[in-house]
């Protein structure tokens, strides 16, 4: 029964890892610049499809994918945001919402008429593949290399964020845009970075989930919904909120699914509600 | 003029931003039917000052009364509905309604018939005409039926004091009416503002000394969120720290 | 405050219109709103085979119309109205499988029963704003259809509700297999349901919500318990919504999950968005493009629609935010 809840657990947290990576990106750029990107998860399915022709077409390992996962969906948001997003700046968060919509429904669309819309499988690095041993309790190898990379990345965003020049402007600029302008920040070019970084962080995430919940063309709205749970419960623009909402979140939801597969969503939502009814900034945000 | 019973009164309002202090210890009183004027460097805490008399703030320590009662702990529009009402130094209208809907809409929701969803709004006859009198008398009546985001300037100026009127206030907080709008038109509204009855208690901040001199009839002068001096306008003006305020604030720039 | 003496019905000098004139025109009904309701009566006569998709657009359009209310005129933007639809679906459902099948009354139980729903959880959305707001709507959207899933031995579960036997109107007009019935049922509860709306929105309470629409911060600023009008229109949505599920229930004899699907929330905001918002007829006229759309298109993969509708909805935002109603005003007027 221990061993049980240990596994549980352990599931719970690589899950949870696994949606930070895809939801920290939208919680930096929303705290920045209050953009509405529901085009978001579109991106973590792009990085997704990404891999998925790489390993396959080009025949090259998996772990060479990711980073092209992440390079791709940086550059082609960027484009987006270039061209398309940036229109809607004062749109409303209606607009917004709707536009970026529309972007998901048209990258399903165009997914599933490239790849069809079944489930894509992909083939794992050995050493990825089973479970290692450890304390007498097996755990799935490929959920402690997502565990492992995950927490690498929070390590580099967080010192990113403190200790770089770069990270400071950002900060500044999701703390008070105005004033940052003020100090001569470029907040124009420090946004399209960020977005980039942020939509890359959700192409890489989309390339990990595969292993774990497969990919298809719904992925997009699938996801989507978990990391809006994220970012709204977590506070816009925090990184420690998006790590601390994530981990809760994939532990209920593996733990729930585990336990009380009844009523675990239904208990998943009413947490939700009842966080943003008591503290709608979410736990760690502002204003 | 003389002393009568104090309508609006603030006792040690205090309220510090982390460790800026935007109110220290202001504590005024307004005199039925007063004309007084709140002046200061930009920074001073003006703006924030009203924000904290109307309750969109809430005060680290202090109470505010309107006529002896207690007001600290109320919401803003329980406030307005007790008779003290603000405008805003950037307008905040409603850009896509006119300005006879906009009025009508604070008639309206003064009487409490806002809720009649059942009846329409040519059937609530006398709150229309009560707005259309507003207008009118604020030189509206002309624009009454064009879209606010459609009015000149010095207009919505106008159309930021007859929404306050529509609630009948007993205390009026103008929070810089003229911002903007040029010399001669400010003139004219301020006329309007000096027309406005005698009983009505009213605090306007601005920073044109002319005007300052020509309408009010007291002035406070706050500094760094504190009260430097209260006393009628020529002793103001022959105040030694009240120049060395905005001399010397001259000079750093 | 007017002027005694001058008698009420002389317009005062100078202004180029009296007030009361001009509000009253506000709501005057236009010709358009006349031809749509008399081109309304065309599928009787001249697509009698489509009757049964005009009465799913004319329910859809009640659908849209409730959420305009609350979207277009209060601003309050919900990902989650379905569960309402549905609410009201399932009850008239149940309604008639207790015993009850009678139409009229049977829609107006379910639309009070979501109606109730409706104003419990408005003390929760009027305390919030933006994300939080959309989150809490998307949150009690999916809450709702959880437990219809979770329930199914009452609600039928995933196989929906089975066994429903709806009377005929006014015991004399059976719901027949071609849907003349149903669309003159639907047809006329949908207009009921915009007088209803139109009432609401040409009123004092109409004006405050546009009101908190366009500058909320104003609103307290003139003393408006804006919350409490908030709640009632929320109510008021939430109940019409509800009898637009039931009216589904009725003219189908069926109620699925799907009634409070994320997916007919999600359908219904589109819309609102190509219609053009705070219209009521913008919702009107979205339900139907769409939903003829859908219809014309649904012999093609699914993948297709998803795409073009995505297009579409992509278009529309960025060059007729106002909705193809607002474009077309435009047009009409000569300048915006």
């Amino acid at each position: 029964m221990i061993g049980n809840l240990a596994v549980v657990l352990f599931d719970g947290v690589a899950f949870g890892m696994l949606l930070f990576v895809l939801a920290v990106g939208l919680s930096v750029t929303l705290g920045l610049m209050n953009f509405v990107n529901l085009a978001h998860g579109a991106f973590a399915m792009l990085g997704g499809y990404v891999t998925v022709m790489i390993t396959r077409e080009l025949g090259l390992p998996f772990l060479w994918s990711l980073p092209a996962a992440f390079i791709v969906a940086a550059v082609v948001s960027v484009a987006f945001e270039r061209t398309l997003f940036r229109r809607l700046y004062g749109a409303g968060e209606l607009n917004q919402v709707l536009f970026t919509i529309g972007l998901v429904f048209v990258s399903a669309a165009t997914a599933a008429y490239f790849f069809g819309t079944g489930q894509q499988p992909i083939q794992m690095p050995s050493f990825l593949q089973g479970a290692t041993e450890i304390g007498g309790l097996r755990f799935g190898s490929y959920r402690i290399f997502l565990i492992i990379i995950a927490l690498v990345i929070t390590g580099l965003l967080v010192a990113g964020l403190e200790y770089t020049r770069f990270g400071a402007q950002v900060r500044a600029a999701v703390d008070n845009q105005r004033a940052a302008k003020g100090l001569g920040i470029d907040v124009d070019t420090i946004f399209a970075i960020t977005f980039a970084l942020g939509s890359g962080l959700a192409g890489l995430g989309g390339a990990l989930a595969i292993e774990i919940v497969g990919l298809d063309p719904s992925f997009g709205f699938h996801y989507l919904v978990y990391v809006l749970i994220i970012v709204a419960v977590g506070g816009l623009g925090s990184i420690r909120g998006s790590f601390v909402a994530a981990l809760v979140l994939g532990i209920c939801d593996v733990g729930g699914k585990y336990f009380v597969p009844e009523i675990g969503a239904f208990l998943i939502y009413l947490l939700l509600i009842a966080i943003l009814f008591v503290r709608p900034q979410g736990l760690f945000g502002k204003r | 003029m003389g002393v009568g019973e104090t309508v609006l009164e603030t006792s040690a309002i205090s309220k510090k931003f982390g460790s800026l202090e935007v109110a220290r210890d202001v504590s005024i009183a307004l005199p039925r039917g007063a004309r007084h004027a709140l002046i200061g460097p930009n920074g001073a805490g003006k703006t924030t000052l009203i924000n904290l008399i109307t309750g969109q703030i809430k005060p680290d320590s202090g109470r505010i009364a309107l006529e002896g009662m207690d007001i600290t702990g109320l919401p803003v529009a329980a406030r307005v509905r007790r008779g003290l009402t603000r405008t805003f130094q950037i307008n905040t209208l409603f850009p896509d309604l006119t300005p006879i809907e906009a009025v009508t809409l604070a008639v309206c929701e003064r009487e409490e018939i806002s809720s009649q969803f059942w009846r329409p709004l040519t059937a609530q006859t006398a709150a229309i005409d009560e707005a259309f009198g507003i207008l009118k008398q604020l030189r509206l009546a002309d624009v009454a039926t064009q879209t606010t985001r459609h009015l000149a300037y010095g207009q919505q100026r106008l159309l930021e004091i007859a929404l306050a009127l529509a609630t009948r206030p007993k205390v009026l907080l103008l929070d810089e009416p003229a911002a903007g709008v040029p010399k001669d038109e400010s003139a004219m509204l301020f006329n309007v503002i000096s027309a406005l009855p005698e009983d009505m208690t009213i605090l306007f901040i601005e920073h044109d000394m002319s005007i300052v001199f020509r309408f009010a009839t007291q002035i406070i002068v706050l500094v760094s969120g504190g009260v430097l001096v209260e006393a009628p306008p020529d002793e103001v003006r022959n105040d030694e720290r009240v120049r060395e305020v905005y001399l010397g604030h001259s000079h750093a720039h | 405050m007017s002027d005694s003496t001058v008698p009420a019905s002389n317009p005062p000098s100078g202004p180029p219109s009296n007030p009361h004139d001009w509000l009253r025109r506000q709501r005057r009904w236009s010709w358009y709103e006349i031809g749509f309701w008399v081109l309304a009566f065309v599928p009787f006569f001249f697509f009698p085979t489509y009757l049964t998709l005009a009465s799913s657009i004319a329910i859809t359009a009640l659908f849209a119309l409730s959420v305009d209310l609350v979207l277009g005129y209060a601003g309050i933007i919900t990902l989650g109205h379905a569960m309402f639809f549905g609410l009201g679906a399932y009850s008239a459902g149940l309604i008639t499988k207790a015993g009850w099948g009678e139409p009229l009354t049977g829609l107006l139980m379910a639309g009070a029963f979501a109606a109730f729903i409706g104003f419990l959880s408005s003390f929760i959305i009027v305390r919030v704003q933006h994300l939080a707001l959309l989150m809490i709507t998307l949150g009690l959207g999916f809450l709702t259809e959880e437990l219809a899933n979770t329930m199914s031995w009452l609600t039928g579960g995933t196989d929906g509700l089975q066994g429903v036997d709806v009377w005929p109107v006014f015991n004399t007009f059976e719901f027949d297999l071609w849907g003349y019935t149903a669309y003159s049922y639907a047809l006329a509860v949908l207009f009921i349901g915009l007088l209803v709306a139109r009432r609401i929105v040409h009123s004092s309470f109409g004006l405050s919500l546009r009101g908190v629409r366009e500058n909320l911060t104003r609103m307290p600023a003139i003393g408006s318990p804006y919350r409490r009008h908030l709640q009632i229109v929320y109510t008021i949505s939430a109940g019409m919504a509800g009898i637009a599920g039931a009216l589904l229930t009725h003219t189908t004899e069926t109620v699925s999950l799907d009634s409070l699907s994320f997916q007919r929330s999600a359908d219904v905001v589109v819309m609102l968005i190509l219609g053009g918002t705070g219209r009521l007829y913008g919702a009107i006229l979205g339900a139907v493009i769409f939903m003829v759309a859908r219809d014309q298109l649904a012999d093609m993969n699914p993948q297709y629609w998803y795409f073009w509708i995505g297009l579409l909805l992509m278009a529309v935002v960025l060059f007729m935010p106002n909705g193809i109603l607002g474009g077309l005003a435009r047009l009409v007027k000569g300048r915006g």
